[in-house]
């Protein structure tokens, strides 16, 4: 009896990660070669390539599509899939709560409303085109982190997963009509409400790749670097506290870490939600719960996951595109329901 | 005797309501202090305090040094803590769960070599025998094979002061038997002590050396387990017969 509770789980090894890298590259190829003008793969790889290593392109190959198009999309919906994906999974660990999620629990909108209020105040940082507005997502990404969680241990101390998700929920509601309403008086509408609340990817450039790929270098350095802490919190902040991890300081710098990442994340793409919340648990009965292999497969599979969003999000109705948020939303309820059911049986 | 840990008018407010009033208490090396009194008596918040669970006015200390002064990790180095709700939200492996156990030597940026630490958490697993079970998944373990596994993680961590809410919580008479006498074992090295709430006044009389009889927050007695668990006083705190009790329970094994 006790054999069959034998968990064997694969550990992650080299071979994992050269597998996932694989894939997210294939998965890349892809989304740069399918589109409203088809681009063969050896004519991406190649113009790529030289792309990289100095060498002229070829006349025949749609160079400004692959370069200054497609590739800084796909690059950007990588890394924005990649961080919205680990810090979904670094905060259902730090909460020990499953439905923990920068979109569940109201940061993505605090962030968008934050980014919000600076296009229509006009306020920027001085030597930056973006710096402004991704300032003031990040703190206020922060701020209605610090609000939600203080409300819900107002509403009960033990901080329970329900009590979390019903504040941000009704936090997320009140935030939208806020961003809606300062939308409509506000002189800058280069950003609809439907960019804020589904997210989108057209128009991206490589200032904000290179935004985005510096944030998620350092910001999931730093939760990498917590796993430890972030697995003695999945099994409880008192058992936490009792092995020696100084639980105030590590809480801190994780919800300031995950607000900086989200900020980032939703001023240049809006909010998409259920990638942080779902991708997590995939990685989850992939690797298991353990961060240190958990981080790293969250990272791949929600790039994974948001490419392919937004390669449909563009192609499924092309000419028109849809908001990204409307794919991951549909696909994300789906597989929510499935795994919640799934746990449920087994738990 | 040294003396390990002290407390000096420990007092812990809810609101308007001291939960702990005014407590004081010192825990010498050798000796296995039991916690006992009826509930709501403060007991685990006692614990809880010690642990740095919660905010407190007086002061505890480690050998003469105030705790608030100690570090996270140089705390958890001194003081092993059992609390009596344990429940894994996650499906970590047993070892993982031990292992953690080690996480306050291993500070540093990446890990820093933790070179004991593999041997301790093979001998906490051997001795709370959970050696076959060290991959399986803590979701599918029974109420005492989760408690053990605590335990394991408390007796890795190897700290000079076990304080325990419960150890027999969740456990059958076996296991009971068996993590009391592994406690008393562990207790025999120097310069160890053990602090711990238990219920079952038959365990705590059969394996304290000493006791506080708490109740309402405030210390009735100190003294041996003799001394505190006379007639007479427990029947004041109880407001029962305690001996009476423990006798007619007895009889029916007779």
């Amino acid at each position: 009896m006790q054999d069959s509770r034998q968990l064997k789980r694969e550990r992650f090894s080299p071979v994992t990660y050269c597998l996932l890298g694989a894939a997210l590259f294939l998965t890349m190829v892809l989304c740069i070669c399918v589109g409203s003008v088809r681009i063969t793969f050896s004519d991406t790889v190649t113009a790529v390539w030289n792309a990289v290593w100095g060498l002229p392109i070829p006349e025949n190959i749609a160079k400004n599509i692959i370069l200054n198009v497609r590739l800084p999309r796909v690059l950007c919906v990588v890394l924005a899939g990649a961080a919205l994906s680990i810090c979904g999974a670094a905060m259902q660990g730090l909460l020990r709560n499953p439905l923990a999620d920068g979109s569940t629990m109201g940061v993505s909108s605090g962030a968008a409303l934050g980014a919000v209020i600076a296009m229509a105040t006009g306020f920027t940082l001085p030597g930056t085109s973006y710096g402004g507005i991704m300032v003031t997502a990040m703190a206020f990404a922060f701020g209605s982190l610090v609000l939600i969680l203080s409300l819900a241990y107002m509403l009960d101390r033990s901080l329970s997963t329900s009590s979390i998700i019903l504040i941000g929920v009704i936090f997320t509601m009140f935030i939208s009509s806020i961003i809606s309403l300062v939308i409509t008086f506000s002189s800058d509408h280069t950003r609809s409400l439907n960019f804020w609340t589904l997210g989108s990817f057209s128009g991206v450039n490589y200032s904000q790749v290179k935004l985005l790929g510096l944030a998620l270098l350092v910001c999931g350095g730093v939760l990498y670097r917590f796993s430890p802490e972030l697995n003695a919190f999945a099994i409880g902040e008192d058992n936490a506290r009792h092995i020696g991890v100084n639980v105030k300081r590590v809480k801190l710098v994780i919800l300031i870490t995950v607000s900086v990442l989200i900020g980032v994340c939703v001023s240049i793409s809006g909010t998409i939600s259920f990638v942080g919340l779902v991708m997590p648990h995939i990685a989850r009965m992939l690797v298991g719960p353990n961060h240190r292999r958990l981080l790293p497969a969250s990272l791949f599979s929600g790039a994974i996951f948001l490419l392919l969003a937004d390669l449909t999000a563009r192609t499924i109705l092309s000419p028109i595109e849809l908001s990204i948020g409307v794919v991951t939303s549909i696909v994300g309820a789906v597989a929510f329901v499935v795994i919640f059911c799934k746990t449920r049986k087994a738990g | 005797m040294i003396q390990m840990l002290q407390g000096n008018q420990v007092t812990v407010r809810y609101g308007s309501h001291a939960v702990v009033d005014g407590l004081s208490f010192h825990l010498k090396e050798g000796q296995w202090l039991m916690l006992v009194g009826p509930n709501g008596a403060g007991k685990t918040t006692l614990i809880e305090t010690i642990a740095q669970g919660t905010s407190y006015s007086g002061r505890i200390l480690w050998k003469g040094r105030d705790i608030r002064t100690l570090k996270s990790s140089e705390l958890a180095q001194k003081i092993g803590v059992l609390s009596q709700r344990n429940n894994v939200g996650y499906a970590y492996t047993v070892e993982e769960v031990v292992g953690l156990g080690r996480y306050a030597y291993q500070s540093g940026l990446f890990s820093a070599k933790d070179d004991d630490g593999k041997a301790q958490i093979e001998k906490a697993l051997e001795m709370t025998g959970l050696g076959e079970l060290r991959h399986a998944s803590m979701l599918t373990l029974s109420g005492g094979e989760v408690q053990r596994a605590f335990l394991a993680q408390v007796f890795a961590q190897n700290p000079q002061v076990l304080i325990l809410d419960e150890p027999a919580n969740h456990l059958d008479l076996k296991y009971q038997q068996h993590i009391f006498s592994l406690i008393r074992q562990w207790l025999k090295e120097p310069g160890r002590a053990v602090l711990s709430v238990v219920h079952d006044l038959g365990l705590a009389r059969r394996y304290g050396t000493h006791a506080i009889l708490m109740d309402h927050g405030k210390s009735v007695l100190q003294g041996t387990v003799d001394e505190v668990m006379a007639p007479d006083i427990l029947q004041q705190v109880y407001e029962m017969d305690v001996y009476e009790w423990m006798r007619e329970m007895l009889a029916q094994w007779q």
